[in-house]
């Protein structure tokens, strides 16, 4: 038999299962069919915008690429601080990642947390500390003016400032796991068998954690390059690609060389974004088994501590003074003017921003658990079961992680702002938009959560109950759901903190009647009521962090019995 | 007793595709009786894995046909198979007490509150669980739970039990204990079975009827007793037990079904056994080591040199070479016989009755 007809006998024999399953086979057009319209069809539609002009297939927007200012400036600027900011970005993560994971730092456990601090917090905070600190009236202005003389913290070396202390705590993140992961006994063979101390960092350390820092370093770099909350408060006359396109879209109404900008800000990202998942990855030599190693080192020379540890406290010291920064401007009567403290912002903020934080919250808590079970149930798909389409199905459902908000942004306006044959509705304005915007965005971590989790679950154990007679939908409701349980809610967090702090794609597809916390920060910034802004940033924070704190309690409810015997597989 | 219960027709499973292509089960046939228990026995790699999950429907075999009491169950999704399968890490659900496990099959199928007290309650009991109900089986012994995860499949009396190397993951006492165990349960019950193992001393132990296979084939069906005393070819007379692989020839052809050879020089009787041999034509003389006895050096019969001896009490073990080939020998009950030192020259004996011949095969 040859190995095309056998390959038809095998789809054939799959499709002729799955057709035994009509509910996996309804669930699994469903999702085809969402991922087409909220995935897919919104950048078609960007692309679409950025070729086709009056009606005809139009390239002249490409062609003036190299030579129109309006385009290649942009360009070049959002490299090159996407360039700078990952690799200060990398360098402060793995310092963080090495002293946690292989120092006797004390306090780990705070430091690891002020280091991932940055990650909940909405992006343009940081950026509206900055300001509050180095901007034309802020506390620190003076003092460094005296050192080095006259400066403007709007450009470029703010943007990196900011954008270093917004993103760093990725690159540690994906690094700690890294370095977590490599087995210490390597190290101690190294040493064993002669290796200095620096020796054994040069020849194993490092280069066992080579693909993670290639990793972090495209991660820092997307997140740079996507950043909008950052360069719209901060940029200046630094322009880059994401706050242009925005403002040629809602300020110029030029829906065409917006989308242009767009997808030049959407080439490197993807690029940047299947090296890390299709290249570095493969490279890796670590797999991360979640098996912690202690593997921190006793007896370290001084002159490797020392800048360890000093890089260590200066990172988390300038978390501490930018978010002190805000908690403090947020107090003062009016910034820069009247320093007395008062409470009238947040009385202000209440009253004025009320509508703001109830539809912020409203829309998160819809979006939060569809979001979670969409996610897992795709992850479930993807991992379990064989079904025609099911790469495409990981490929198309992962895009918007690698797509910058923007874009996103971009295509959900121009998809959903017309009836068409393929979504026969109109949604801009409304709730909806808003809610499946989010659903889409943050669903590629839950996947990636529920992915990680059932691959660590053995398959086995779900054929068990195929075995005994359940049925796909009942093996994956009675069994595989409340295995990964954890995972569940902890995508779930995310899902929530991003849609509370979401801006980049929002910013296009909020209305009047719906309207988010975020974009009145941003409006506050935008009037240079800075004490407001950071009055409704904090709110923001609180809400997040109590968020967090009742999910985490909930989860430690349901997940302690699950955690406890997951190691019987 | 119905003769051909569990029927697998010419299976064949083939993953991958293009140059990538590996054929893990190759043209698989076979016929089990109801109440039979049928071991698939082989080294890793050999496709009884395979081909037990394609009788429990989660591999779909590339062509070949499998029957459960005369119904064709290909194109049957696993859930409604009559199949239930004993996991080799049992693959118990850690969220659910001893008795959830085992009541899961029921519940799924919609059986009455009571029943399916009462079901497993008498399972729990014939396996002897009973009183380890609410526990959840992370807090059970490796034996307790594989005992959990039969008493899963036990309940839903299937068609035919599948179990895949279900006392790997015990250690060698309990394995010895538990497999007798299965052993009896499976004729108390009378339930069809098909058992999965590398381990030729369970497959002997617990068999109705061993499948040995090598790389996807079948190289020999039959009981026990019937592989071990006329394995087919060199794979099969190594793998079951240990074998002496002695190169010769047909000297000549013997009245009653019996053979000349000429092996190391010498003349030596061994039995036909049905097959055919032509003089002159190489052949392999396979000599169990229980079935040599030594004596003390002579003139007239085949001697060599104890290269080491070892003694284990119940047995002892010999290495002798004579004519530069190794043969091993294990004389049962050491006491009652004269015993030899590394370096002492011996003289061979086989016992004609357990010797076996087969066509020369190069080893692998």
């Amino acid at each position: 038999m040859s190995t095309a007809a056998r390959r038809r006998r095998e789809i054939w024999g799959q499709l002729r299962l799955i057709g035994k399953e009509p509910m996996l086979l309804v669930a699994i057009i469903g999702i085809f069919y969402f991922l087409l319209i909220f995935v897919a069809f919104p950048i078609f539609q960007v692309i679409k915008t950025s070729v086709v002009m009056e009606g005809r297939l139009n390239l002249s927007n490409y062609l003036a690429v190299f030579s129109a200012q309006y385009y290649f400036q942009p360009f070049l600027n959002s490299m090159f601080l996407g360039v700078c900011t990952a690799c200060i970005g990398t360098f402060i993560g793995f310092v963080f990642a090495y002293g946690i994971t292989r120092t006797p730092l004390p306090a780990k456990r705070f430091f690891r947390m002020t280091a991932t601090f940055p990650i909940i917090s909405p992006p343009f905070v940081v950026a509206l500390a900055a300001i509050l600190l180095f901007g034309r009236s802020g506390a620190l202005t003076p003092l460094v003016e005296k050192v080095i003389g006259e400066y403007s913290i709007y450009g470029l070396g703010g943007l990196i400032l900011v954008e270093t202390i917004a993103y760093s705590p990725t690159a540690f993140l994906v690094l700690f796991g890294v370095l977590q992961a490599i087995d210490p006994a390597l190290e101690e063979a190294a040493m064993d068998l002669g290796a200095s101390r620096g020796k054994v960092f040069a020849t194993v350390t490092l280069p066992l954690a080579v693909p993670g820092l290639a990793s972090a370093w495209l991660l820092v770099f997307i997140q740079s390059l996507a950043d909008f909350g950052n360069p719209v408060v901060i940029s200046g006359n630094y322009r880059v690609l994401s706050v242009q396109a925005f403002l040629q879209i809602t300020g110029m109404y030029d829906l065409s060389r917006g989308s242009t900008l767009a997808i030049l800000l959407l080439i490197p990202t993807v690029t940047a974004f299947f090296l890390q998942k299709y290249w570095v990855s493969r490279k890796s030599y670590v797999t991360v088994t979640g098996k912690p190693t202690g593997a921190s080192i006793k007896n370290l020379e001084w002159y490797i501590k020392l800048p360890v540890y000093a890089l260590c406290v200066l990172f988390t010291a300038a978390v501490f003074l930018f978010y002190g920064m805000v908690l403090y401007g947020s107090f003062q009567r009016l910034w820069g003017v009247d320093a007395t403290l008062t409470l009238q912002n947040y009385l202000q903020t209440f009253r004025v921003g009320k509508d703001y934080i109830v539809d912020s919250l409203t829309l998160s808590t819809i979006a939060t658990p569809l979001t979670g079970i969409l996610g897992m149930f795709i992850a479930f798909l993807i991992i379990r079961k064989k079904f025609l389409g099911r790469g495409l199905m990981e490929f198309v459902s992962m895009l918007t992680f690698a797509v910058p908000g923007t874009v996103v942004g971009i295509g959900y306006i121009l998809a959903f702002n017309q009836r068409s044959s393929l979504f026969p509705f109109v949604l801009t304005g409304t709730a909806a938009i808003i809610v499946l915007l989010l659903i889409f965005r943050n669903m590629p971590v839950g996947i990636r959560s529920g992915i990680a989790a059932l691959q660590q679950i053995d398959p086995s154990i779900e054929e068990a109950s195929t075995d005994l007679g359940a049925g796909s939908a009942t093996t994956f409701r009675k069994i595989t759901l409340p295995m990964i349980a954890p995972a569940f809610f902890s995508g779930l967090v995310y899902s929530f903190v991003k849609a509370m702090t979401a801006i980049s794609a929002i910013i296009f597809v909020v209305s009047g009647k719906w309207n988010l916390i975020t974009v009145a920060v941003l409006g506050f910034v935008d009037n240079s009521q800075y004490a407001q802004a950071a009055a409704m940033s904090l709110i923001l924070i609180f809400i997040v962090l109590a968020a967090l704190g009742i999910i985490q309690y909930l989860v430690g409810r349901i997940g302690r019995g699950v955690r406890a015997v997951t190691v019987v597989s | 007793m119905k003769e051909d219960y569990l029927v697998l027709q010419d299976l064949v499973k083939i993953f991958g595709g293009g140059d990538q292509a590996v054929t893990a089960v190759d043209h698989v046939s076979i016929q089990v009786r109801e109440g039979e228990l049928v071991t698939l026995l082989g080294p890793s790699g050999c496709g009884k894995t395979t081909t037990l999950r394609m009788i429990a429907g989660f591999e779909l075999p590339t062509s070949g046909e499998i029957l459960i009491d005369g119904e064709p169950i290909k194109s049957v999704p696993p859930n409604q198979r009559p199949t239930t399968m004993v996991f080799q890490n049992y693959a118990l659900f850690p969220h659910m007490t001893v008795k959830q496990n085992i009541a899961y099959g029921l519940k799924i199928h919609r059986q009455a509150k009571e029943s399916i007290e009462k079901r497993t309650g008498e399972v729990m009991r014939l396996v002897g669980l009973t009183g380890l109900g609410d526990r959840p089986p992370a807090q059970l012994s490796g034996g307790q739970q594989q005992r959990v995860s039969l008493a899963r499949s036990l309940i839903m009396e299937p068609k035919v039990l599948l179990l895949d190397e279900p006392l790997s993951n015990l250690d060698a006492k309990l394995r010895v204990a538990t497999r007798l165990e299965i052993r009896k349960l499976q004729q108390r019950v009378g339930i069809t079975s098909v058992y999965v193992t590398h381990d030729q001393e369970e497959a002997m132990t617990l068999s109705d009827r061993v499948v040995i296979m090598h790389r996807g084939r079948i190289q020999q069906v039959g009981t026990p007793a019937a592989i071990y005393a006329h394995p087919v070819n060199r794979f099969v007379a190594d793998f079951i037990g240990k074998a002496n692989f002695l190169e010769g020839k047909v000297a000549s052809l013997q009245a009653e079904d019996m053979l000349e050879l000429e092996i190391m020089g010498r003349r030596v009787p061994a039995p036909r056994a049905g097959a055919s041999f032509s003089v002159g034509q190489r052949v392999l003389l396979v000599v169990r080591p229980e079935s040599v006895e030594l004596g003390a050096k002579a003139a007239d019969a085949l001697c060599g040199t104890v290269r080491e001896s070892v003694y284990l009490g119940s047995q002892m073990m010999y290495e002798v070479e004579a004519d530069h080939t190794v043969v091993s020998v294990e004389i049962a009950n050491p006491q009652e016989h004269t015993l030899f030192k590394r370096g002492e020259e011996v003289s061979l004996h086989f016992q004609t009755r357990s010797l076996h011949v087969l066509p020369f095969e190069e080893a692998e």
